[in-house]
């Protein structure tokens, strides 16, 4: 054993790891905020790193360097999230947080209502060069009721409805994707009316769930759960919701046209390999997801056409934040990322569908087919599937909350079958009560 | 370490020499005061200063959160717009009146009665057999323990889909016994029986381990004085392994209250959707404050309610369950404490 010869230097060596440890709780900041305020200093010399989170694939990873050997003294730092939420999640936290965000955030369609309400936490990019780059519907997602354009868009989700030909051609309905189009054509009762005609002849459900339906017919109503002005309609007197509601309960259950599955769920996966059902509404992006599900079924092709007109399911875009200390810069990346022939570029490395008018028409996405879907012409059909898209439906901020009580009280009808279509939507007006809504 | 000179106890310098020990000169009388001062504040508050690191960081990491989540739940927060009106208790009313709330309450309660009760039974069970002369003993501890390397949200996927209504393996197995498929993912009772087994599976190895380690101190004459008495092993498990092992089953009991009563990704996994079931079947409280916190409505000043009313309810079955595992063989305490003499 040593004894302390000098009790202030232990004293002091003690305060001091003490000092320590607690600065070791505060420094996690200082590299950052000294970093940053190092690249601004250096950006006097024109040297700007930007940086920009993405999620799942964008399709981006070989464009960075093609913008940096455009833009000389720009670097591009990029991270990549692995799933939506988890990009969710960190985007909300550093918003509240007010700091810890890239200088260009991806962000999902999803979450455009949530950072809606605080449209001045995010650069406003109305610019010029833009005007015009998007499907109108696409634009006025992210455009603020006072006009501030708060994201740039990406990738869109246009839905034609996927079917299996071998099991059309079973139950005598024609399996060409053209006269399948024909037959389709019509509203959401056209739809189902088929469906009917095709189990009368046939043991394999119409379609996989009642609640993909239902987000394909929410998704036609221009304004389902919210005034304009962003107050909730009252779920009991929303005739227009519950009229939608009563016919699909009708079709998934008194018809039995559902196969009863929950999206994303194991059974509903499982059930791409057993004949589960005959169609599905699907978004260009879900091809790929019925592919992979689907491995080794032959029979998926896609029609052009979709109940009650066109419909959009999902997409994405980029967000500048305000806490961003390059902002102008980053604009500039943003707005170039998105442009035409940046997305048709991430469109043939991962398959992402452009947004953009131009891109639309490009040849290289109207040329292209999928070897799965019986060779359908992709490209051309879901380029004529966003065309066809009319409605931009107003998602204010309880747009999720009240849709979930209506989804909910879908499941436990269809797929649950705890309740019947009555008492399941008494129970969704009596959550949508204990909202507590204004 | 290497042993330097011994000094004296004045706490003199390096090197000093003999002189040093002769009487003190006036003029380092000043310095001898102020040496006699640090070393009394060396002896008085070093001890402290050595035990602090716990403290301050518990004091950052778990007195400040509780704190400041209890300053959160008196007002309006909003996860993104931030600290809003003081409400006092206001969140607390709001939220205890929710339907989804007893809901929650429930769940958790059923979910950690199914999981906590039989796991400490088996562990139990399963640390007896374990403390028999095993061969391969290692092997065997080992194994117990394999489940918990596994992440819960591993755990959480591979049961879920082993639970999966239609096209489940378990479902399959009592199908081809003639039994009528559960619905797991619908009925309220078979879906918290379906998350309290991946609870089970992951937990119930690690507590056998601790209490193996517990009934390895066990002194052997206790056992052999049972045998002497005509003991046979049952007989030994309930008067011997179990009373001994009681400080450990209140160790046990007490961490898998807390555990279990936070419980949160096992339920969260258990659909696509995560928010616990079109009902909210198996929506648990911690599932709850989040929806409320990071879900649609974004309120953290509910949500810090919500986390404040578990901390008081595992508070509250904490206690109870001290008091009820204080009882455990009772019969066997009033010489527990010659016993543990022994033990030493």
């Amino acid at each position: 054993m040593r004894t302390i010869r000098k009790p202030w230097l232990m004293l002091t060596v003690g305060m001091a790891s003490i000092a320590t440890l607690a600065a070791g709780c505060s420094s996690s900041s200082t590299p950052a905020a000294s970093g940053s305020a190092s690249t601004s200093a250096s950006a006097a010399a024109e040297d700007v790193t930007l940086t920009i989170t993405t999620f799942n694939e964008f399709g981006y990873d070989d464009l960075y360097a093609k913008y940096e050997a455009a833009n000389p003294g720009v670097k591009i730092e990029a991270t990549k999230a692995a799933t939506s939420n988890e990009a969710r999640d960190k985007m909300m936290t550093g918003l509240a947080a007010g700091s810890g965000l890239t200088d260009v955030e991806a962000i999902e369609v999803d979450w455009l209502p949530e950072l809606m309400q605080y449209p001045d936490k995010l650069v406003d990019l109305t610019n010029d060069d833009v005007k015009g780059r998007w499907l109108d519907w696409k634009a006025a997602q992210a455009t603020t009721p006072d006009g501030k354009l708060i994201a740039y868009g990406t990738d869109i989700g246009p839905e034609g409805v996927c079917y299996r030909s071998d099991l059309f051609a079973a139950a005598g309905l024609p399996t060409d994707r053209a006269e399948v189009a024909k037959l389709l054509t019509g509203d959401w009762d056209t739809y189902f009316k088929v469906g009917k005609d095709f189990m009368s002849k046939s043991k394999v459900p119409w379609f996989d769930s009642a609640g993909g339906i239902y987000q394909g017919m929410v998704n036609q109503m221009p304004a389902a759960y919210e005034n304009a002005d962003g107050t909730a309609k009252p779920l009991a007197d929303n005739t227009e919701v519950k009229d939608a509601y009563t016919a699909l309960m009708t079709a998934s259950v008194t018809d039995n046209l559902s196969a009863h599955l929950g999206q994303w769920s194991d059974d509903w996966t499982n059930a791409f390999q057993n004949d589960g059902f005959a169609t599905m509404l699907c978004p260009g992006w879900m091809l790929g997801v019925i592919e992979g599900n689907a491995a080794g079924v032959t029979g998926w092709d896609i029609a052009d056409v979709f109940p009650g007109g066109g419909g959009n399911w999902g997409g994405s875009f980029l967000t500048v934040p305000t806490q961003s200390t390059h902002p102008e810069e980053a604009r500039k990346f943003a707005a170039w990322l998105t442009a035409p022939e940046q997305q048709i570029a991430a469109f043939k490395a991962k398959g992402t569908f452009p947004s953009q008018v131009d891109a639309l028409k490009s040849q290289d996405l109207l040329g292209q087919t999928n070897a799965f879907f019986n060779n359908a012409p992709t490209g051309q059909i879901l380029a004529t599937r966003a065309a066809a898209v009319t409605v931009s439906p107003f998602k204010g901020a309880n747009y999720f909350a009240i849709n979930t009580t209506v989804t909910d009280a879908i499941a436990r009808v269809d797929v649950d079958k705890t309740d019947d279509a009555a008492a399941s939507w008494d129970k969704a007006v009596s959550d949508f009560t204990n909202l507590g809504l204004k | 370490m290497a042993m330097t000179a011994k000094t004296g106890p004045q706490g003199s310098a390096p090197g000093s020499r003999p002189e040093a020990r002769r009487p003190v000169p006036p003029r380092d009388e000043a310095r001898q005061a102020r040496r006699n001062f640090w070393g009394k504040v060396d002896v008085k508050l070093s001890p402290y200063l050595y035990i602090s690191p716990f403290f301050i960081l518990f004091a950052i990491v778990g007195l400040f959160p509780l704190a400041y989540t209890a300053f959160a739940s008196m007002h309006d927060w909003n996860l993104i717009g931030g600290q809003g009106d003081f409400v006092g208790l206001g969140n607390f009313v709001d939220v205890v009146q929710q339907p989804r709330f007893m809901t929650a309450l429930r769940n958790t309660f059923s979910i950690f009665l199914l999981s906590s009760v039989p796991q400490v039974i088996f562990a139990i069970v399963i640390a007896f057999v374990l403390d028999a002369n095993l061969r391969a003993r290692t092997f065997w501890r080992m194994g117990v323990l394999l489940p918990y390397v596994v992440a819960p949200v591993a755990v959480a996927l591979i049961f879920s889909r082993a639970f999966a209504d239609q096209s489940g393996m378990i479902n399959s197995l009592l199908g081809s016994l003639g039994i009528d498929p559960v619905r797991w993912h619908a009925d309220p009772l078979a879906s918290h029986l379906a998350i309290a087994t991946m609870v089970n599976f992951r937990w119930t190895g690690y507590n056998a381990l601790i209490f193996l380690a517990a009934m390895q101190a066990i002194p052997g004459d206790l056992y052999e004085a049972a045998v002497l008495d005509g003991a046979n092993r049952a007989r030994q498990f309930f008067s011997v392994t179990v009373p001994m092992l009681r400080p450990t089953i209140i160790f046990v009991v007490i961490t898998s209250t807390i555990g279990g009563l936070q419980i949160f990704d096992e339920p969260r996994m258990f659909d696509q959707l995560g928010q616990g079931g079109s009902d909210r079947q198996w929506m648990t409280v911690t599932m709850y404050l989040y929806e409320l916190g990071w879900g649609s409505q974004k309120s953290f000043g509910k949500a810090a309610a919500v986390a404040w009313i578990l901390f008081l309810v595992i508070v509250i079955i904490g206690m109870i369950n001290f008091a009820i595992t204080q009882r455990i063989a009772s019969a066997g305490s009033a010489t527990h404490a010659t016993k543990k003499k022994v033990a030493r």
